[in-house]
């Protein structure tokens, strides 16, 4: 925030310039005023420290309540930019589409291997591995009431690849292009669609991929009469609703609220009425409107307001491990750590259990492999711990027995600020200096797609279930040179993995499960042991919720944080 | 005929005010246009990204990159976007979707609710203190405001409001918490000016009001503070000026009483550089305390534009930005009208 107040100073001045002109008295009253805006923003952490220690006397009893029929969350929500689940691909925008909307395909997010029927009731898949038929369920109505049908399902898949919006990508990597999709799509009765993909693609991975937002079912008949320019209701259904899930998306005021009404026409009716998003930016102020009862959850809260709240009889830690892990981007056009033994030895110089018990506590766990816990194949072992002086001894092999300086591009929030500051202290032990350049996150991002970094710490949230997700990231470049069209974490790293995009291709392809798993494992081993990514941490979502909260779910990806069965008691 | 004479000249006199006035506007917010597009246009933040987020494919960012019109020369994306501003519209924010005015339509109540009471307490509370320190000048009251004052200097305003959140709200339960309105009540009202308290008072929403009231209590009692603290001080300092004038002796020496002296004659004189201050504090607090609105999560101008630059959305930025400065030139021309109230020799 500090880093924007900065900005602000820009128009400030000017303004206040023009009020020196017409009243030169006033000089020193401006001088004044700018002196009061620089004080105001007093580095954060002191304002934290004296808060925890204030705040670690009790609350009193005088408790507010929110209204027994709804939930009201308090959570940063200013991610949203869109509501059309064609286009959404954020988290808070996810987690509204995952509730509202429902798809052909679900999974059981205690398991997410096992794959269920959402609208579809059973489907097949020819021998050839190239056609899906899905039959739907009969008797599956829309919130207005109208029926699910056939020319619903076609509709919204087909409108997905031809808007293409950003997630549209991933139907669009089964070969279907705006000028295709209306033949590959079709629909072959009153209860059946057809869809055709261009190879014979593993069906866990295409089922996946119809399970994520972006193939949620919306309602052909509003949508058309909404629709302008043909735009299939994109300009409408921004900010409005067309959709079948167990509530309803009544009201979205960007910054403010997000208001979900229990959906009248869903089969398992909600035991809440309500549900409600306050946006929420400030931590601090999510903890005190959770311990006084105004809110039922605090979303955001970081991990010391985590260890507080906790201590409240009143309000219990509920968590979910995500499919999100954290990594260190080693950008190979960076001569030193282009060596193999420079990329090892940093492997070597992260406290990775430090992090995860001090500033990542609650928040996620060791993790050291590109495939999160959960994931098809995913591989669980995490061998390498901070070891110095085989850091060191790798070092001196490289020609770097002193070490070497190297900048890392730091996305200026406590959380990653804190783990880079760790990760400054271990490199130093090895005489590696860590320069931390701390920034705004697009900014981050932007430095990083044009490959101008020496270290990126970043964190990969998977785009939907399946492994290539992540595989197709960490571990394929089709293309190393500078005006790639793809821009891969591999290619950010300016890293070709050799042998490694085939054998990514090749997973995608493998229909036994039990060889593509082992595929999974064997591409994680080679990025493990050689691939520019020190993967540290797998992060877990943590929401304090109120004792009386029953059934609140947060599940492996952000769609599937579910409140339809959430209740109160 | 002379008299006809008179009026046609105080009439040329007005419009030439009025065209003045118009000049200023315009060049202040071509200006502010200009700098503001230019910055962010070089900031290194790419705005696609804000849009597409990173995973989009080549084809989808290259096309939005159009769509925005970024793949065309600077000069000839900022004349695009000043004619289409003269027009009224200033585009749409990538963060909400909506039209940049419909997006300031509403979010500006909720700061000028906030800054217009916040500087009604300033003012009303400042002006007698200050005006108190420099009559009792050295003594224990004189130390006491000067010594408030330089806490609502020094102290940061985020500690500040989230101590008074810990203490009125949640400790003592005197006040309600962040937010505008309790969930239960907002419902109960339509918006028509966007600022709360009128809303539910002109719809007879008693409930409601109070509600808001005692949302809107401590961040309004939090921004006065501090602008008590700058007024205080000015006053103090105009009035120590003023009464070492030599009307006030004049004054005294005529046997008029203290009190007359001090509020009718030198008050009244402070006044005239105090109309500037007050402006000044008005403004500032219509910028959007953006830590206050934070922390209060009070959906204003302030957290809008910090957000918008952090997600390089321009159009919202510029928007943002048009209105603040707007928003002085208007409290310029108001406090020079005010100027002409108070002290006749401006007048001619």
């Amino acid at each position: 925030m500090r880093h924007y107040v900065c900005q602000f100073k820009t128009s400030d001045g000017l303004d206040s310039d023009l009020l020196i002109c017409i009243h030169t008295q006033a000089q020193s009253a401006f001088e004044r005023c700018k002196g009061m805006a620089h004080m105001k923003h007093l580095p954060k952490f002191i304002l934290s420290a004296a808060m925890v220690g204030a705040m670690a006397t009790s609350f009193s009893a005088v408790q507010a309540a929110t209204p027994p029929d709804t939930l009201v969350q308090a959570w940063q929500s200013d991610d949203i930019i869109s509501l059309d689940p064609a286009e959404v691909f954020e988290f808070s925008a996810s987690e509204i589409a995952g509730n509202t909307y429902e798809r052909l395909i679900s999974y059981d997010i205690k398991d997410v291997s096992k794959i269920s029927g959402q609208v579809a009731e059973s489907w097949t898949v020819s021998p050839d591995g190239k056609t899906y038929t899905f039959k739907l369920r009969p008797n599956k109505k829309f919130a207005s009431g109208s029926p699910i049908t056939a020319e619903d399902v076609v509709y919204s898949l087909q409108r997905a690849v031809i808007l293409d919006k950003s997630p549209a990508f991933i139907l669009g990597q089964f070969g279907l292009t705006k000028d295709n999709v209306k033949d590959k799509i079709k629909q072959t009765g009153p209860l059946e669609v057809t869809l055709e993909v261009d190879k014979p693609y593993a069906p866990t991975l295409v089922l996946y991929c119809l399970g994520n937002s972006v193939a949620s079912i919306v309602e052909k008949k509003v949508l058309v009469q909404n629709e302008k320019d043909g735009d299939y209701g994109y300009n409408w259904l921004k900010t409005h609703y067309a959709g079948s899930g167990p509530y309803i998306m009544r009201e979205w005021k960007a910054n403010e609220v997000l208001v979900l009404e229990r959906n009248p026409n869903y089969d398992q009716k909600t035991p809440l009425a309500r549900v409600i998003y306050r946006h929420i930016k400030e931590t601090a102020s999510q903890r005190l409107l959770l311990e006084k009862g105004d809110v039922d959850v605090a979303r955001n809260l970081n991990p010391e307001e985590l260890a507080a709240v906790a201590k409240n009889p009143d309000v219990k830690l509920q968590s979910g491990p995500k499919g999100t892990v954290y990594y260190l981007g080693l950008n190979q056009k960076n001569p030193n750590l282009a060596k193999p033994e420079v990329r090892l030895a940093l492997k070597y110089l992260v406290d990775y259990s430090a992090i995860a018990d001090t500033i990542m506590k609650n928040k996620g766990d060791v993790h050291q492999n590109f495939l999160p816990k959960g994931f098809l194949g995913a591989e669980t072992t995490n061998p390498y711990k901070l070891d110095v002086a085989k850091a060191k001894e790798l070092l001196a092999k490289a020609g770097l027995k002193d070490g070497f300086s190297v900048t890392m591009d730091t996305r200026s929030t406590a959380e990653i600020t804190g783990i880079a500051q760790a990760m400054q202290a271990t490199f130093a032990q090895a005489g590696v200096k860590l320069e931390i350049l701390p920034m705004d996150s697009k900014q981050a991002l932007t430095k990083y797609r044009a490959r101008q970094h020496d270290i990126y710490i970043g964190n990969w949230g998977s785009d939907y279930q399946d492994p290539n997700s992540n595989a197709d990231t960490f571990a394929a470049n089709d293309n190393n040179a500078d005006d790639a069209k793809a821009k891969p974490l591999a290619w950010r790293n300016a890293w070709d993995p050799g042998a490694l995009t085939a054998k990514t291709r090749a997973a995608v392809m493998e229909r036994d499960g039990a060889k593509r798993a082992q595929m999974y494992k064997e591409l994680q081993k080679s990025v493990l042991d050689d691939g520019p990514f020190v993967v540290f941490l797998q992060q877990t979502e943590v929401a304090a919720v109120r004792k009386n909260v029953d059934n609140f779910v947060l599940g492996p990806s952000f769609s599937d944080n579910d409140v339809s069965q959430a209740k109160k008691n | 005929m002379s008299r006809g004479g008179g009026h046609v000249s105080a009439l040329r006199s007005f419009l030439k005010k009025i065209a003045q006035f118009v000049i200023v506007l315009a060049t202040t917010l071509l200006g502010l246009v200009a700098v503001t597009f230019f910055i962010g246009r070089v900031v290194p933040i790419d705005p696609v990204i804000a849009i597409v987020g990173d995973r989009a494919p080549a084809h989808v960012y290259a096309r939005v990159r159009q769509e925005l019109g970024l793949d065309l020369p600077l000069i000839q994306q900022f004349w695009i976007y000043l004619k289409k501003a003269v027009s009224g519209d200033f585009g749409n924010s990538v963060l909400t979707t909506n039209p940049v005015l419909t997006d300031i339509v509403n979010v500006f109540p909720a700061t000028l609710e906030l800054a217009t009471l916040g500087t009604i307490i300033g003012t009303l509370i400042g002006i007698p203190l200050g005006v108190l320190a420099a009559v009792k000048r050295g003594t224990l009251i004189d130390q006491c405001v000067r010594v408030l004052g330089l806490i609502g200097y020094s102290i940061p305003i985020f500690w500040l409001g989230l101590m008074a959140l810990l203490l009125f709200y949640a400790k003592l339960g005197w006040v309600e918490g962040p937010g505008r309105l309790d969930v239960t009540y907002s419902y109960m009202y339509t918006p028509v000016t966007g600022i709360v308290l009128i809303d539910t008072l002109m719809q007879g929403q008693m409930d409601a009001f109070w509600n808001a009231v005692s949302h809107v209590t401590l961040p309004a009692c939090l921004l006065g503070y501090f602008s008590l603290a700058y007024i205080s001080r000015m006053t103090r300092s105009f009035m120590l000026n003023e009464l070492a004038q030599e009307y006030v002796i004049a004054a005294r020496v005529k046997g008029l009483s203290e009190i007359r002296v001090i509020w009718r004659h030198a008050l009244r004189n402070a006044a005239v550089p105090l109309i500037t201050v007050i402006a000044l504090s008005y403004a500032h607090l219509l910028e959007g305390s953006v830590l206050t609105e934070t922390i209060f999560a009070w959906p204003g101008l302030g957290q809008y534009i910090t957000n918008s630059l952090q997600n390089a959305d321009m159009n919202a930025v510029l928007g943002g930005t048009l209105v603040i400065g707007a928003a002085f030139v208007v409290l310029n021309l108001m406090s020079d009208l005010l100027y002409r109230l108070l002290d006749p020799r401006t007048r001619s």
